[in-house]
């Protein structure tokens, strides 16, 4: 992978900090590769808006911030509405189709999909979303490899949570899947 | 293209050969962790076994972490009431011989600026890390800023001289950190580690150097035996003065007054004279080997950017891309603020058309370069003071204008 800038967007309690900081340590950990993770940081615990900046590249990374984002995933419709402006045209946008509403103005490929329902009807735990929805960017394009992903998560999560996120992994790759080119 | 790095540092090593950098290197030891995080694991690597401190973001997870990694190793935490205490602690537990550190930021390095010229009177090596937030005052906690670049210098009253180390990246965090213990025990003074809020929060990698890859400088004991006569500040011919736990073997004073070599307070003049020359020689005469820097694409280049911490990220990236489109820009990257590198930078600068300072204050910096490059009318400030970080296209707009070529 050459350089691509992620933008994870939601509300806090999502879990978007936290998919950034997996995925960006895949990249590094697992296959070498450089990552930079900066979030937008408030005096706010939970609620409001959140954001956290991804950069993966096989060369240094300095300016660590995103500008332009080559992906964007949005989970709430306020972060939609706030961020869909930051996409390169091309660029992937990836929204969970409960909580946003998407508009046609984006100049980029947007994908919607079920991800919250989807966890709610097959694992019934929220707490996972956000590594549905890792699965479910894994599944559309393969950043890093699915078991570097795994990998992370297995040493981030309590050993009783690993069962759980993995269900949940699979099935957002299953869904990410459907779109993949 | 190269991007060439020489330094003084120890630690050259930036995470920039990506595709090589797993091969051979200990899982364990690659880490994807905060700026402040790094910090830690420089310190621990140096050795440090006491830390006193007060809470405070940006800097919380230093302590938070220290808190929690101390303790397995037999060393002391302790969360002091505020933060002049927890100054006043590691200095009480660095005399004893322990290596010793505090965390801060912006309001909590201000309360701790009087312990901080009594550990530069009584020569007591200490580290103290800065991680800076928009100032003055509470200012704002949660962003960035390098607004203390003159405090670290000037903070506590009196002539003095001080150490400041920086970085831009968490490998040259950890290497500045073990840096700072080091010069802290070779020149028995408090050196001060200036961070800002985005080095200290972003995330990138780091690998954690094997026992023995960078030198760690120990405490200098004294050889004289128990029962005869020490003299805590009588320099040897090289100027160190070798140190005794205190409490241990010998008895002797400490003092913030003027004093002589029994450590006693002393008003004669000469004593006066002699220590305060001794204060500020020690680190003024060896700026040379306290300078620390890194140059990035600086060859021949016509252009060239001071910056340092995280600005220091933007200057390079901006000057990387001109670089690829044939301008010739390049970044100075200033690892050693204090004492500032006036020699090295004024040769480096010698031959550019313009020296722009990229950094996130009004223009602390940039004043020490004009101070002291040959034309000082050749040195312009590129600078954010909102608190967000400074961006490759406001350094890029101020060098088309300067240039002559418009926004």
């Amino acid at each position: 992978m050459k350089r691509t800038r992620f933008v994870f967007s939601g509300s806090g309690g999502q879990g978007v900090i936290t998919a950034g900081i997996i995925l960006a340590e895949a990249a590094v950990i697992h296959e070498g590769m450089n990552a930079t993770q900066t979030q937008s940081y408030g005096a706010a615990a939970r609620g409001g808006s959140t954001r956290s900046d991804v950069i993966i590249s096989n060369q240094p990374i300095y300016y660590p911030e995103v500008n332009q984002a080559n992906i964007l995933v949005c989970l709430t419709q306020e972060s939609y509405i706030n961020y869909s402006s930051i996409i390169r045209p091309g660029g992937l946008v990836l929204t969970d189709s409960r909580f946003v509403k998407t508009t046609k103005k984006v100049d980029a490929r947007q994908i919607e999909v079920p991800m919250y329902d989807m966890v709610m009807e097959k694992i019934k735990k929220p707490i996972v979303f956000n590594i549905c929805m890792l699965g479910a960017l894994l599944g559309i394009t393969e950043f890093v490899k699915p078991t570097s992903l795994m990998e992370v998560i297995k040493a981030t999560v309590p050993k009783d949570f690993i069962e759980l996120n993995q269900n949940a992994f699979e099935l957002g790759m299953e869904l990410g899947a459907l779109y993949n080119e | 293209m190269t991007d060439n790095i020489n330094s003084n540092s120890v630690n050259d090593n930036n995470g920039i050969k990506p595709n090589d950098i797993n091969n051979g290197i200990k899982a364990n030891n690659i880490k994807f962790i905060q700026g402040n995080e790094a910090c830690v694991e420089g310190a621990l690597y140096a050795g440090v076994d006491f830390f006193a401190g007060y809470p405070i973001t940006p800097s919380t997870e230093i302590a938070e972490l220290l808190s929690k990694r101390l303790p397995e190793k037999g060393g002391k935490f302790i969360q002091m009431e505020d933060e002049i205490a927890s100054m006043c602690a590691i200095i009480g537990a660095s005399l004893t011989g322990h290596k010793v550190m505090t965390a801060t930021s912006g309001p909590g390095f201000s309360l701790k600026q009087e312990a901080l010229g009594y550990a530069c009177m009584a020569e007591i090596p200490c580290v103290i890390v800065n991680v800076q937030r928009g100032g003055p005052s509470t200012g704002n906690p949660t962003h960035v800023s390098q607004g203390d670049i003159n405090q670290a210098r000037w903070g506590t009253h009196g002539d003095h001289a001080i150490i400041a180390l920086t970085a831009s990246n968490h490998q040259d965090v950890f290497g500045v950190t073990v840096d700072a213990f080091n010069l802290a025990e070779t020149y028995r003074t408090p050196v001060i580690l200036l961070f800002d809020e985005v080095v200290g929060h972003m995330r990138e990698k780091l690998i954690i150097p094997e026992k023995g890859e960078l030198p760690i400088v120990d405490r200098l004991r004294t050889s004289v035996r128990k029962g005869v006569d020490y003299h805590p500040y009588l320099p040897r011919e090289d100027g160190r003065l070798p140190m005794s736990d205190f409490g241990a073997e010998h008895r002797y004073n400490v003092t913030g007054l003027f004093h002589d070599m029994w450590g006693f307070p002393s008003n004669n003049p000469q004593v006066v004279r002699e220590l305060l020359h001794h204060l500020v020689d020690k680190i003024e005469n060896n700026v040379h080997t306290i300078t620390r820097y890194k140059e990035h694409y600086l060859e021949g280049a016509e252009y060239i950017l001071i910056s340092y911490g995280s600005s220091a990220r933007s200057a390079i990236h901006m000057a990387k891309n001109r670089r690829e489109r044939g301008e010739k820009v390049g970044v100075l990257e200033l690892q050693s603020i204090w004492p500032f590198p006036e020699a090295m930078v004024r040769e480096k600068c010698a031959n550019a058309k313009a020296v722009i300072v990229v950094e996130m204050n009004m223009g602390q910096v940039m004043r020490e370069v004009k101070a002291c490059v040959d034309n000082p009318s050749k040195v312009f400030l590129a600078n954010r003071i909102d608190n967000k970080l400074i961006n490759p296209t406001n350094i890029k707009t101020l060098l088309r204008i300067i240039q002559g070529r418009g926004v």
